[in-house]
């Protein structure tokens, strides 16, 4: 198990270092210099070759990524070119709203896929087990930006229970509103997220009941759904486990896009508002971060699932 | 085997039905797609009708806030979902597709090289390096929007090319082939593509899917095509605003969308079931 996690380790970090060189290629591939962003339109050449001093891009290209990774070692993001702030200060600023969204959504989306999975393939035969797996069929078809859209309309509009968007400018120091313009964008990502998990859900259920090992515990005299709670879920979480953590990874990247559709100012905000404002250090500081969450989560996931799976740990080696 | 028999003519009946249903959604919305280069029921700049009309015999599906028709704007959109999601996943298959056989074929070094280096690529988000290569770009465009959808697929293509072609390897006509004396090349065009074709086939399908609604979230987000074009995504950030003067018009575009992927979808379950023989012969 040690073993593994070192080999895992190993790998996770060599992502980290590919992700790092993947995005240095693509942000120095961008037209232009930064320096020109920096200081802007109608800069005199001196202007922009002090900018180019000090942001170190009239230096040479290995010069430049060796800098880049000894700052990226350090944590050290740098600062916004437009608010002059430290870019790390304005992520977990903004993480506050996105990790909550991200993990509230999560657990939701667990919470309802769980149960109506494993229903939808126990009573495969009934009109409700294949409703349930139709409309988890249907779901993962939902653009999720659009549901964002007719959920603002029915419950802000129409009923007008929840805000339409936006977050309270003294964010959680004000927890009654900040709860309440998390609702919809949770729910939002919540229902999407539930659909394609119910599949997998039902589909590892559906596995594990046509299993000889359930069977035999039949044959032994446990009750149906007493052997399926005692051998059958176990079974059944090892395979759903092991595509939650790409689940995880969507969910953010989903969040990226509803917290467009509420106002929220999160992740993806500052990175759509970084491209617009060609405001390099905040997008390089959102995309090495988001990888690195993508990537942690991953890492986190194949873990989990040895703990899980004791036949996975013997064929490591 | 009596409950074989009553079983398997029923799912088999089931799986046409999937592939008819996925046939006609997906056919509807290319022929509307196709019909848009020759007719469209107005000009898409014509801004004769009212601001924010319902649907009525003469705008099918009601004028947004300029007063332009929706229908004109839902074919149009039609047509860039489609051309996004062909030419993304055309790009996709022949980076993964090569990049695939050639780690199938390498030795072990590069073939393990190759195959941790698309794990790692599909644990990168697509959408933001997407967002990050059009925004690369002076203006964004249709072009870079594919480029980068593309290029995000690539990975996936790759690794499930790496697997199947490996398969296909270790059979034994492919060392008797080898025996006689068959070039590597010719192999890989007499008998790696027409054995991986088929299920390749329904992942493309797939990922034509995701294509089209990444594209329509890059749209969503103002990073799709610029203006003329009337994106699907596009459509339904500018109705947000009215969505409650003007719900049709933030309802018909997300509607189209998914049914253009569930319609995919459908087919390629129902593809799967044709071309699998385990699944054809029970």
């Amino acid at each position: 198990m040690l073993r593994y996690i070192l080999r895992r380790l190993v790998i996770l970090l060599l992502s980290l270092f590919i992700a790092a060189v993947v995005l240095f290629v693509l942000l120095r591939l961008l037209p232009g210099d930064p320096a020109n962003a920096l200081v802007g339109v109608g800069a005199t050449p001196e202007q922009i070759a002090a900018a180019q001093a000090q942001l170190g891009s009239d230096q040479p290209l290995g010069v430049q990524f060796l800098s880049y990774l000894g700052d990226l070692a350090r944590f050290d993001l740098g600062n916004s070119f437009v608010s002059r702030s430290s870019v790390l200060d304005e992520i977990s600023r903004r993480l506050s709203v996105t990790l909550p969204l991200t993990l509230a959504a999560f657990v939701l989306a667990l919470v309802i896929a769980i149960p109506l999975g494993i229903l939808a393939a126990v009573k495969a035969d009934r009109w409700y087990g294949l409703l349930l797996s139709v409309v988890s069929q249907v779901g993962i078809a939902v653009p999720v930006f659009w549901l964002g859209i007719l959920l603002v309309y029915e419950f802000s509009l129409n009923l007008r229970l929840l805000p339409s968007g936006g977050f309270p400018l003294r964010g959680y120091a004000d927890p009654g509103r900040a709860i309440e313009s998390m609702v919809l964008p949770v729910l939002t990502i919540a229902i999407v997220m539930s659909a394609s998990l119910m599949r997998y859900v039902r589909a590892a259920t559906l596995e594990v009941l046509g299993s000889d090992f359930l069977r035999t515990a039949r044959a032994l005299g446990e009750s149906h759904t007493g052997a399926l709670m005692r051998h059958g879920l176990r079974n059944a979480a090892v395979p759903v486990v092991s595509v939650l953590g790409i689940e995880l990874s969507t969910t953010f990247l989903g969040a990226v896009v509803v917290e467009q559709v509420f106002s929220l100012p999160g992740m993806g905000s500052m990175l759509l508002l970084g491209i617009q404002q060609r405001d390099y250090p905040n997008i390089q500081g959102v995309l090495i971060v988001s990888t690195l969450l993508v990537l942690l989560t991953g890492f986190l996931a194949d873990i989990l699932q040895r703990v899980l799976d004791p036949r996975l740990r013997k064929e490591a080696r | 085997m009596s409950a074989e028999s009553t079983e398997l003519p029923r799912r088999r009946r089931r799986g046409n039905a999937t592939f008819w249903l996925g046939l006609i959604l997906v056919g509807g919305i290319v022929l509307a797609g196709i019909v848009s280069f020759f007719w469209t029921p107005y000009a898409l700049s014509d801004m004769a009708g009212g601001r924010l009309e319902a649907p009525s015999a003469a705008h099918w599906a009601g004028t947004d806030r300029l007063g332009r028709d929706l229908f004109t704007q839902l074919m149009i959109g039609a047509r860039i979902a489609l051309i996004v999601g062909c030419g993304a996943v055309a790009i996709g298959a022949v980076i993964g597709v090569a990049t695939g056989i050639l780690a199938a074929f390498a030795t072990r070094f590069l073939d393990d090289a190759l195959a941790a280096f698309f794990d790692i690529l599909i644990a990168f988000p697509t959408l933001l390096i997407a967002m990050l290569v059009v925004a690369a770009r002076e203006e964004a465009s249709l072009g870079t929007a594919i480029l980068a959808l593309g290029i995000g697929l690539s990975p996936i293509v790759g690794r499930i090319t790496r697997i199947l072609t490996k398969q296909v390897l270790g059979q034994d006509y492919i060392t008797a082939a080898r025996v006689s004396g068959t070039s590597w090349g010719a192999i890989v065009y007499w008998h790696i593509l027409p054995n991986i074709v088929p299920f390749l086939g329904v992942n493309l399908a797939l990922q034509f899917g995701l294509a089209v609604m990444a594209e329509a979230s890059l749209s969503y987000l103002g990073l799709g095509a610029p203006p003329p074009n009337a994106s699907w995504g596009r459509m339904l950030q500018e109705a947000q605003g009215t969505v409650y003067t003007a719900p049709w018009g933030a309802v018909l575009p997300g509607l189209a969308l998914f049914a253009l992927v569930i319609g995919i979808n459908l087919l390629a379950d129902g593809l799967r079931d044709r071309f699998d023989p385990a699944r054809r012969d029970g």
